[in-house]
């Protein structure tokens, strides 16, 4: 549904974004995690058509970007909400979405309908005639949710679209998100939340400028497995260390009565440290794996970068 | 007609805007209103119609002067919306994901101005039919005939007034570009009108002479400046100059 291959934008001699590629298919969730300044707007900019590429190619729903024919029909199946909700403060919130469904001319039936599923989806039917400027931070990011989806599209572009919000209004908002996954729709989110990447989206790619890796949850965790056992003891000695330390050449931390281990292989190296405790008089009470987080791995991928 | 039916939808959306503004009605309503019964006023009392305080020779330079100061309005009103339809897109940051539907930026354009062009010119037009019907009836007994309709009244109306219009709208395109508050950008607006203020104080000094011919050719003057600015605005306005340049 997307797809980006070296894809590149510069701004005069600086490269916001550099060499991406990357494939998106059709109803999955893309999660673009990355620092400010890492080219994720830009990134998503370029994909809407509303800057263009210094170099590279990328296709949106099967179109390729770059020519103004091309860029309308993208326009036309997609569907962005930006970093700023951006809607017209004046004017009701009925009157918001309905002047972007006729400008993807909708028919006013259509936009009847649309209009009320999704606000009554987003609990703001009873305030559709209320002016959007009398609306909390939550509700505006709901209605500018809801004028990305006025034309039923089914590419959606969303940029960081629970920041600011507070946890309600944020939850409120995944939810929402995560039941657009359930009706298939193909979704490119831009977030900072790494927690909020782990719970929706299928697929992850870490950006700083270039494109540092893309995966699944799982696999970025795989990838960058800590391997670490934690074996936690009634109480810790010397000789318990000592032993420990004989089977393994690599770092063995002490943490009170835990013993934070780096292993190559838990499988295989676990058993040997387990019988060395044991054998030096150790009281074990569990043995158990560390996980990294997103939030492990993204810091370790962004460090290392810079 | 696709160009016209997207840039109509624009269009209107800008008008249920301006419709919640006070500001902006009655800076479109008052001035045309305030020139239209003002100047055949000082007229009135200043023995225009029967005492001779301005002879009958002197009334026609008069009021051709006066009738110019439409074209003053022309170019000041659509200041005042324009500042709102464009830098207030900006304020609120409403222009992105306008630019993110499947507009092209000349029917962006073409919205903005059509709202910017519509009210203050149906103003000026109200405006000028009451102007006119309160100096024919003022002058006519000095005259001894109807003064207006006039061929001048006819060039400032159907030619002047809309070209300055459309020369204010596109200057204020320009302004939009560089600055992020309203009354900056009304303020800067104003500038425009500054030459044609200019035309007028040489008109009531008699330096120049507002007769048919003088205002043709001030209007192919606009006519060339508008085409030139057109191409100017057009350039500044898009998409990517508006979302990477526009302060």
């Amino acid at each position: 549904m997307i797809d980006a291959e070296n894809l590149t934008k510069k701004f005069g001699r600086i490269a916001a974004v550099d060499g991406l590629t990357f494939h998106v298919n059709e109803g999955e969730v893309f999660g673009f995690l990355g620092p400010n300044g890492a080219g994720k707007t830009t990134t998503m900019r370029i994909l809407c058509c509303l800057i263009s590429k210094t170099s590279g190619q990328a296709r949106v729903g099967g179109y390729e970007i770059g020519n103004d024919l091309n860029s309308l029909k993208i326009r036309s199946i997609i569907g962005f909400l930006p970093d700023n909700v951006g809607l017209y403060e004046e004017l009701s919130a009925y009157k918001n979405l309905d002047f972007y469904g006729k400008l993807y001319e909708r028919t006013e039936q259509q936009r009847k309908e649309s209009i009320e599923r999704f606000l009554r989806l987003l609990g703001l039917w009873e305030k559709k005639d209320l002016p959007v400027g009398t609306f909390s931070k939550g509700m505006k990011q709901k209605i500018a949710l809801a004028r990305a989806l006025v034309h039923e599209p089914k590419i959606l572009f969303l940029d960081e679209p629970t920041v600011n919000l507070d946890p309600e209004a944020a939850r409120t908002v995944r939810d929402f998100i995560l039941e657009l996954k359930k009706e298939k729709k193909t979704i490119f989110l831009n977030t900072h939340n790494l927690d909020e990447a782990q719970r929706i989206c299928d697929k992850i790619g870490i950006l700083k400028t270039r494109l540092l890796t893309v995966g699944t949850p799982e696999q970025l965790r795989e990838l960058f497995r800590s391997s670490k056992t934690i074996i936690q003891l009634e109480k810790v000695n010397d000789f318990i260390v000592d032993a420990v330390k004989s089977q393994t050449s690599r770092n063995a931390l002490i943490d009170g009565n835990r013993l934070i281990i780096d292993v190559a292989s838990g499988e295989k190296e676990n058993p040997k440290f387990i019988e060395a405790i044991v054998s030096a008089g150790g009281h074990i009470q569990y043995v158990s794996e560390l996980s990294p987080s997103l939030e492990d791995i993204y810091l370790k991928i962004v460090r290392e970068e810079t | 007609m696709r160009l016209l039916s997207k840039a109509w939808i624009i269009a209107e959306k800008d008008f249920a805007i301006f419709r919640k503004k006070k500001s902006v009605i009655y800076s479109v309503v008052l001035l045309p209103l305030f020139v239209s019964i003002s100047l055949p006023m000082i007229l009135q009392f200043s023995g225009g119609s029967k005492s001779g305080g301005i002879p009958a020779e002197a009334l026609p330079t008069v009021v051709n002067a006066f009738s110019f100061l439409f074209i003053t309005g022309a170019v000041t009103l659509p200041t005042a919306i324009a500042s709102y339809s464009l830098v207030g897109e900006k304020v609120q940051k409403s222009i992105e994901p306008l630019l993110a539907t499947p507009t092209t930026e000349g029917e962006i354009l073409l919205g903005k101005s059509i709202a910017a062009f519509l009210p203050p010119m149906a103003a000026i037009y109200t405006g000028a039919v009451i102007f006119m019907a309160l100096i024919d009836s003022l002058t006519y007994s000095t005259l001894g005939y109807f003064y207006f309709p006039s061929w001048n009244m006819g060039v400032i109306m159907l030619l002047l007034a809309p070209l300055s219009s459309i020369l204010s709208i596109e200057f204020d395109i320009l302004i939009s570009s560089r600055v992020n508050d309203v009354r900056a950008a009304q303020q800067l607006g104003g500038i425009i009108a500054l030459p044609f203020a200019g035309i007028y104080v040489l008109a009531e000094a008699s330096i120049l002479s507002l007769e048919t011919s003088n205002l043709l050719i001030i209007s192919a003057s606009l006519v060339t400046i508008d085409v030139i600015l057109f191409y100017i605005s057009k350039e500044v306005f898009r998409r990517e100059k508006i979302l990477t340049k526009w302060k």
